[in-house]
């Protein structure tokens, strides 16, 4: 090799930047520092001059509220962090101390507990919004897989935060599905052995629960920052499901989806608030201001309402395995959808038998998390079944065959003439605000 | 003759390669081991592994409930009509079959230990209750026989029986 190279009369050298500073078209202290930090010239690439289609609806602020959420489930969350002792002792205690004697400690605290509620109402929502207008297909597929794994991190982490105030939900809640892993053959009994660290839940569980709590709440913000780089890369779907193609079709993020976004987050925050203030405990259960015991199962135990459908699912198998493996991939699932679904139309509004088939699914969602709740015997073990059934059918059987046998309605060829065609009357879609 | 030259070369370097690349590996190994290990149940949790329970004053019928390893274990003084019961079961009506006097001591048929934690997803039946007389989960609905063995519902098998002996007529040792 060496004797070739050096045969060849001219050398030639490839220049090398290891120094990039330079480029920002900022000037002043702001140029210095986006000079050698680029984020500034980012934030404006990505959030002013940001183009979105101009057909967005209120369901795309879910994005922006939950991010939010998140922001002050954290924030409410380091501070009851400051007070909180993970210890089977003291949990329930220090958890009564921050309710009656730390400053703001019952709003903190209240705020951190319904917010998690809300977190998921807001995801449900997001879901759905990415459901009925197709969002999950090409070029988005990467985007949606990473929105499963919030999902699941969400899942995790919200299971873990209602273990901390060891009462008797928090202790049994924490029994039942840590012994899920005990489905696993061969090794289940020891995988659970090493979860608790003990023969049974308690006290060194408690701790690395709420280690685990901290954890996987930083994992989600990880994966939330990758959902955010993946979306500016792939752009807004919008509801006509329709990529813009030019100026028309499209306006700047900055001023008219963030304006539309915070006054969707002043609203929610506004339920959210009144929810805290007036019914902290609707969305909880009365069993957890009782101190665990681990000699007494509570007579009906549930998990928390966000939990109670795949909780139906889980019930609704009469095998141990099988339920669970069930449970799991009912939500694992989705992110075979881009997959199973492969129509070429993206929005339901041009999709009247997939339509049907989704509003069916959200209908199939709230029995099952009614069933979740009822007792697991007679006519509710049937329900559950059948609504087991209909949502591996969703997936399995309806999504592809919809996109064989379904006839998509006429399309308009750009976001505009979507917006004309709305405004003749010639399409329906949600509005989740009249306007 | 370059192309020996150059075989001898990687060779070498294929030996440095593998070398290192097993000795890091030996090492990942090494330091995630005490990681994943320090998560098992510690010295303290293991040195309260055993108790002793006094049944003296147990009658026929009663059931009593003591803590062990974190868990409740049942022990039920049987009467005659339930241990006939047990016994007296078709082991092709059983899920998880086993005959009752498997799960007792040499003729100490009226005392019945068990782990009172479901088999299922770990909730503690409930004594008295359900279809079969033995005991009822509350949480996913198992039912239990008078032998503490699975009957209905989506437990897979029948409720632990602890190792355990008499030390004395009653008296027990359990772990």
């Amino acid at each position: 090799m060496n004797d070739q190279t050096s045969k060849t009369s001219k050398e030639h050298f490839e220049p090398v930047h290891t120094n990039k500073v330079g480029g920002s078209p900022f000037t002043g202290v702001t140029g210095w520092i986006d000079n050698r930090l680029p984020i500034i010239r980012m934030f404006r690439h990505e959030y002013l001059d940001f183009q979105v289609p101009k057909s967005l609806s209120y369901f795309w602020s879910f994005g922006g509220i939950l991010t939010i959420c998140l922001v002050l489930l954290i924030v409410t969350g380091i501070s009851l962090g400051m007070h909180y002792k993970p210890d089977a002792n003291q949990a329930f205690d220090s958890v009564e101390k921050i309710m009656r004697d730390v400053n703001f400690g019952w709003l903190i605290r209240y705020a951190h507990m319904n917010l998690a509620s809300f977190f998921f109402i807001a995801v449900y929502l997001h879901i759905f919004r990415g459901l009925y207008y197709g969002s999950y297909k090409e070029p988005r597929e990467l985007m949606w897989l990473l929105g499963i794994v919030i999902f699941f991190l969400m899942m995790a982490t919200a299971f873990l935060g209602y273990t901390l105030p060891w009462g008797q939900m928090s202790y049994w809640g924490a029994t039942v599905i840590t012994n899920l892993f005990s489905a696993v053959p061969l090794v289940g009994d020891f995988i659970v052995t090493w979860l608790w660290g003990d023969y049974a839940v308690g006290d060194a569980a408690l701790n690395r629960f709420y280690v685990l709590h901290w954890l996987i709440a930083f994992l989600i913000v990880g994966v939330v920052v990758f959902h955010v780089i993946a979306l500016h890369i792939v752009g807004s779907n919008n509801p006509s499901g329709i990529e813009p193609k030019d100026t028309r079709d499209t306006v700047s993020f900055s001023p008219f989806t963030t304006s539309k976004d915070l006054l969707a987050m002043l609203v929610f925050l506004l339920i959210f608030v009144a929810v805290m203030m007036y019914a902290p405990n609707y969305l909880g259960h009365p069993d957890n201001y009782i101190p665990a015991n681990p000699m007494v199962t509570p007579a009906h135990i549930v998990p928390e309402w966000y939990f109670l459908p795949f909780y139906a699912i889980l019930r609704s198998i009469p095998d141990k395995l099988m339920g669970v493996i069930a449970m799991v991939s009912s939500i694992a699932v989705l992110g075979l959808l881009p997959w199973l679904d492969f129509s070429k139309v993206r929005s339901s509004v041009f999709r009247p038998i997939w339509k049907q088939c989704i509003f069916l699914f959200v209908l199939d969602f709230f029995v099952l998390m009614y069933i979740g709740g009822a007792p697991a015997e007679g006519i509710y073990l049937v329900i559950a079944r059948i609504g087991t059934a209909f949502c591996f059918a969703f997936f399995f059987i309806l999504a592809p065959l919809v996109s064989i046998i379904e006839k998509p309605l006429p399309m308009p060829t750009s976001i505009h003439e979507f917006e004309e065609w709305k405004k003749q009357g010639k399409i329906k879609t949600i509005k989740l605000f009249n306007k | 003759m370059s192309e020996i030259k150059n075989k001898d070369k990687t060779t070498r370097r294929d030996f440095l390669t593998t070398v290192t690349a097993t000795v890091g590996a030996v090492g990942v190994g090494a330091a995630v081991l005490p990681v994943i290990s320090q998560m098992n149940p510690d010295s303290s949790v293991k040195a309260l592994a055993s108790i002793e329970v006094d049944l003296s004053k147990v009658k026929e019928g009663q059931e009593i409930t003591v803590l062990w390893r974190g868990k409740p274990v049942f022990i039920k003084r049987r009467t005659k009509e339930e241990i006939q019961k047990a016994q007296q079961t078709n082991l092709k009506d059983l899920k998880d079959p086993q005959e009752d006097k498997l799960r007792v001591k040499k003729g100490k048929d009226e005392w019945l230990v068990v782990v009172g934690v479901c088999t299922h997803l770990g909730c503690v039946p409930i004594g008295g209750k359900g279809d079969y007389n033995g005991w009822f989960c509350p949480c996913h609905g198992s039912h239990y026989d008078t032998s503490g063995r699975i009957r209905k519902g989506p437990a897979p098998t029948n409720l632990e029986v602890p190792q355990y002996e008499f030390v004395s007529n009653d008296k027990i040792k359990i772990g």
